[in-house]
Order: structure tokens, then C-alpha cells, then sequence
């Protein structure tokens, strides 16, 4: 378990991490939610130690990181795929690892075997592709058989079969009754692998909930429909008073779970329909809505325009009308500019 | 020592003995000094016959075998420069201190076992450089049992181990390769000796690390010699420096963010 409270980064005026709190429990994949920037890698660093807090604190079955005396027999971390030297052969990048822990010297080759790198073992770890490089980090992070794991950005220069691998292994993980705790800034990702979510943007908590519950209270549920006598559909409904919208190629779209309703009201005006099929916002959707009202409460320490360049408006979703978590990036963009 | 503090030994072992840095390093330091010493022998001892009387009083040929060092110790500061920034240059510290969080403990096993191999090498090296310059001396050569020559070819070997040792301190403050080197190299090869031999700097000069514990290498002391240390005392000198760089790179590894 791993329990941050307050927990507050700050470098100079800029806050990195702002007042965290939340638990992450055991026997459950938790993902960790954010853009790049938002703070997530910082706090994972200050779990691990690395990094000092600027306030608040952070406790790993309720001790402090520094205070765990064979720490990788109790959590393992993927940091960064490119934290290790790339001189050293994989082998002996694990086995210094492993001793300093008092682990084993066979079950370095057991972990290699499970990431799949044993036939590079002894090859220098900077001749590995990125996809190598994370699979020797996991491989590290399994070493000492952790109860607890923790990956940042794991599926990062993974190959579909990598990536595949990886939230098998993750939830095998889970499944055993271990804590994982994992960071993406890909919701599609987290939508497939996790089961609680906990989202930050720009190092402030905005959601920490169960996977379902997150999608359930953030998404938008809509019925589609397509008929070759649209605009006698459209007038029926329009009667009934369920407005339908027309979202091109055919395609109307009506707000909320109303499928019944639309069916049976066809039938009554034998009206044919090709399709009457209830839809469910994608997590990205429900992510990006998060992120817009997060963007709305910043917007009262900020009187500059929104702006729709940053990393929200990139993907050309409708559903983010602020600016999304982009819109710091672009300020500081605007800002950067204007003073260089 | 705890059996925690023993286990990062193995493993701090294991991590210099794994990259190929150590061996060239090191190996370098070796090759330039003997080498280099070889042939400072060979020209000062041709020279001996053109020298006047008081410059043959001052002939030190125990010092003269050691002149490669000069040069050899630039191969000592990158090894203990690069045993304590590859950890930053790399991104490895993470992943280290991830494993070790009692950061005394990491950063003073890495210390100890880097040292340890420095000491061995640098002893070899001493006494290698010693009789080889020796043997080319031919009739002007000192004897190991002559007052002064052990201690001053022990002290070589003790020399070279400090300077890499104060290299890691240097490095586990400033981080950087690159910076550190660009510090360290400049310093010991140029700075340094240009202090110690411009009269008006001499006063100075003489209590840098690599002045003072050069002291220990003389078994004649040179003409007109006012130092006001002797060659224990010289290396004393050298010692506390080391003590200092060691002891701020620990400070600051303590206090910043990895």
C-alpha cells in the first residue's frame, strides 16, 4: 500500500506536485492519469526518495522509502528505460542491483527470462532499442519480487506485442494480490489495464475513483442512429420531444440512454432504421471533460484567452472547449516568447 | 560493518568491474607513468655528466623516476571522475539510489571499492615506475633500502590514490562529467604548476593538493627549498582537501533531489 499525503513539490515558484492525497491499495491495477508535465514522474521520484518534498509526506506500508532496509524486495519501480549504464551488459546491470539488495544471483536470469531478453544478456545495454531498454528496467523492477510495483510510462517504445505483454503482465501482477501503480498519459491505455483511476493535472488531484465509476459519472451516453427516411425520423422525434442531431454521413445522434424509446417510437411510425445502437463516450472523452473543468477553475488566476494549440485541442476532440491541460503549456509558450 | 554495508560493496564491485572505463583508466595511468618515467630517467641520467656541482648534490633520482606521474595522474582523475558522474551522465543514480537509499551508504561504498582498486593499482605502478627508472639510471640509481626512497615510492603510490579520490569528491559535487574534467584536467596539468613555479604565486602554490602531496616523492630535497612542510606533512595537506571534496560531495548528494 502506498499512501501519499499533502505531498507537495515545489522548484522555486513553480509547483510540480500540489497537495496530493490518495491511497493506492493493493490487489488492483492502479493507473495513474496525467499529460506529460502534470507531475507524475515528481511524485513518483519522491516516492522512491529520490526526490525530497517540498512539504507533505509519503509512506510505503508505513515507512518512509529511506527507511526500507532491502528496498527492492519491497517495491520495484520503472523509472525510466534509460536510467541504467549502457556499458554494462544487461546481465550485470541486474546483478549489481540484485546484490545490493541481497538477492539471489539466479534470479537475475530468472528475470531476464521473463522480460524475454536472455539471449542479450550479456550484450551492452546501450546497443538495446528502446523496447529492450524497458523490458530490462521491468526486468529490474521484478528483481526482488516485489509486493508492491510501480511503472512509469511502461508501454513507452513498445512494440504491440510489448505492449500486449506488458497489461498481461501487469494484471497477472494484480491478480496475485500485489500493489501496481502506473502512470500513463494514454487514457485508451489505462482503459484496458486499469482498474481504479487516479488523475492529476498540473500536479493537482482531479479524480480518484475506480475505473468504472470514472467513466460512468464522466462520460456522455448518446444513441446512434441511422435510417434511409432521416428526415422523417428526425420530425418524429423532434415531435416527441427527443432532439436528434445530425453528426454527418448519415448519422444522427441523440443525448442520452434513450434507445427504447427511439425504437419504439419508430415502429409507431413504421419507420425503417439501419441502425439504434446506445453509445458510450470512450474514456477519452470523460478524461478530456475532467480536464476541461480543470481548465475552467484555473481560469480565474489566469486572464489570458484560451487557447486550443496545447496538448487537449491536439487531438481534435469536440468534447474539450477551454483549452484542456494544454493551455498552461501554450502560456507558458506565449510568455516564453514574448520574453526571449 | 554490517552485513547491508557489505552487500553494496559487492555490488559497487561489480559495477567497476563491469564497464570498460576502469580498465583504460586505469590501465592509461599505468602505461603513462611507467612510460613516461622511463624516459625521463633515461634523459636526465645522460644528462648527469653536463650538470655542475650543485646541481649534482641536488640530483634526486628516486624523484626523477616518478616525473611521469605528472602526466599519469591526468588518467587517475578521469577514472575517479567517471566512477562517480557515470552515475549522473547515465541516468543510473536513479536506479541506484532506488536500491540503496541510505544514500552514506551508497556513496561511500562506491567510494571505498574505487579507492581500494586505485590504491592497488597506484602501489604497482609506484613501485614499477621506481625500478624501471632505476634500471635505466644505471650508476646514478637509489636503492629501496637507501634513507627516504621506501617511503618516498610508497608515498607515490598513496599520491595516485588521492588524487582519484579527490576526483570522485570533485565529481559527486559537480555531477557533470564534462564540468568536472574540465576543472580537474586544466587544474592539475596547467594551474598548478604554474602557481608553484612563478615565485610570486609560490606561497600559495604550494598548499594545492597535488604541490603538497608531490612532497612525499622527494627523497633530495631541491635546492634553495623553503617549503614549510615535510613530506608527511605535505600529504597531510593533500589529505585534508580530499577530506574536504569527499565530504562536500556527500553533503550535496545528501541534499538534492537525484
Amino acid at each position: 500500500m502506498i499512501e501519499l499525503e499533502g505531498l507537495t513539490k515545489r522548484y522555486g515558484e513553480k509547483v510540480a506536485v500540489n497537495h496530493l492525497t490518495f491511497t493506492v491499495r493493493p490487489g488492483v491495477v492502479t493507473g495513474f492519469l496525467g499529460p506529460n508535465g502534470a507531475g507524475k514522474s515528481t511524485t513518483m521520484r519522491m516516492l522512491l526518495g529520490l526526490d525530497h518534498p517540498t512539504a507533505g509526506d509519503v509512506r510505503i506500508d508505513g515507512r518512509h522509502y529511506e527507511q526500507i532496509r532491502h528496498p527492492l524486495k519491497y517495491i520495484g519501480a520503472l523509472l525510466d528505460a534509460k536510467a541504467m549504464h549502457g556499458g554494462r551488459s544487461a546481465f550485470n546491470h541486474l546483478l549489481c542491483l540484485a546484490q545490493s539488495n541481497g538477492i539471489p544471483k539466479s534470479r537475475v536470469a530468472e528475470v531476464l527470462d521473463t522480460v524475454g531478453l536472455t539471449a542479450v544478456a550479456r550484450k551492452k545495454a546501450k546497443g538495446f532499442s528502446l523496447g529492450m531498454g524497458q523490458r530490462l528496467g521491468i526486468a529490474g523492477a521484478l528483481l526482488g519480487d516485489p509486493q508492491i510495483l510501480m511503472f512509469d510510462e511502461p508501454v513507452n517504445g513498445l512494440d504491440p506485442e510489448g505492449i500486449h505483454w506488458i497489461r498481461n503482465l501487469m494484471k497477472g501482477l494484480a491478480a496475485q494480490g500485489r500493489t501496481v501503480f502506473v502512470s500513463s498519459h494514454l487514457m485508451s491505455e489505462m482503459a484496458l489495464t486499469a482498474d481504479h483511476l487516479v488523475v492529476i493535472g498540473q500536479g493537482r488531484l482531479l479524480a480518484d475513483t475506480s475505473m468504472a465509476d470514472f467513466i460512468r459519472e464522466n462520460s456522455r451516453s448518446y444513441v446512434r442512429l441511422r435510417s434511409p427516411q432521416q428526415e422523417r425520423l428526425r420530425d418524429v422525434l423532434g415531435q416527441a420531444g427527443v432532439p436528434a442531431v445530425e453528426a454527418g454521413s448519415g448519422i444522427l445522434e441523440v443525448d442520452g440512454a434513450r434507445s427504447e424509446l427511439i425504437g419504439e417510437l419508430a415502429a409507431e411510425h413504421h419507420l425503417v432504421l439501419h441502425e439504434l445502437s446506445p453509445q458510450q463516450a470512450s474514456l477519452e472523452e470523460a478524461f478530456m471533460q475532467l480536464t476541461a473543468e480543470s481548465v475552467e477553475y484555473h481560469a480565474h488566476s489566469d486572464t489570458g484567452p484560451p487557447d486550443t494549440n496545447g496538448w487537449a485541442g491536439g487531438t481534435g476532440t469536440e468534447a474539450v472547449s477551454g483549452g484542456g491541460w494544454g493551455e498552461q503549456w501554450a502560456r507558458e509558450q506565449r510568455k516564453r516568447k514574448a520574453g526571449g | 560493518m554490517s552485513s547491508g554495508r557489505v552487500l553494496v560493496l559487492k555490488s559497487e564491485w561489480t559495477k567497476i568491474r563491469s564497464v570498460a572505463s576502469t580498465v583504460w583508466t586505469l590501465g592509461l595511468a599505468v602505461v603513462v607513468t611507467v612510460g613516461l618515467g622511463l624516459l625521463i630517467s633515461i634523459l636526465v641520467s645522460n644528462d648527469f655528466d653536463s650538470m655542475n656541482a650543485r646541481e649534482r648534490l641536488a640530483f634526486d633520482p628516486t624523484a626523477i623516476s616518478f616525473a611521469g606521474m605528472g602526466l599519469g595522474q591526468l588518467a587517475m582523475i578521469v577514472f575517479g571522475v567517471l566512477v562517480v558522474s557515470n552515475e549522473y551522465s547515465t541516468g543510473m543514480i536513479r536506479t541506484s539510489l532506488a536500491a540503496v537509499p541510505q544514500r552514506a551508504a551508497f556513496l561511500f561504498s562506491k567510494i571505498a571499492v574505487a579507492t581500494a582498486l586505485a590504491l592497488v593499482v597506484a602501489m604497482v605502478t609506484s613501485f614499477i615506475t621506481f625500478f624501471v627508472g632505476q634500471a635505466a639510471m644505471g650508476e646514478h640509481r637509489a636503492s629501496l633500502g637507501d634513507p627516504g626512497v621506501l617511503r618516498a615510492v610508497i608515498g607515490g603510490g598513496l599520491y595516485m590514490t588521492l588524487i582519484a579520490l579527490f576526483s570522485m569528491g570533485v565529481a559527486a559535487m559537480l555531477r557533470s562529467p564534462m564540468l568536472s574534467l574540465g576543472i580537474l584536467m586544466p587544474f592539475f596539468f596547467l594551474v598548478s604548476s604554474i602557481l608553484g613555479n612563478v615565485s610570486a604565486t609560490k606561497k600559495i602554490g604550494q598548499f594545492l593538493p597535488d604541490q603538497a602531496g608531490q612532497k612525499i616523492m622527494q627523497v633530495v630535497s631541491p635546492l634553495d627549498d623553503d617549503t614549510p612542510y615535510g613530506p608527511w606533512g605535505g600529504l597531510a595537506i593533500m589529505g585534508a582537501w580530499v577530506v574536504v571534496a569527499v565530504l562536500g560531495g556527500y553533503v550535496l548528494l545528501k541534499r538534492r533531489d537525484a
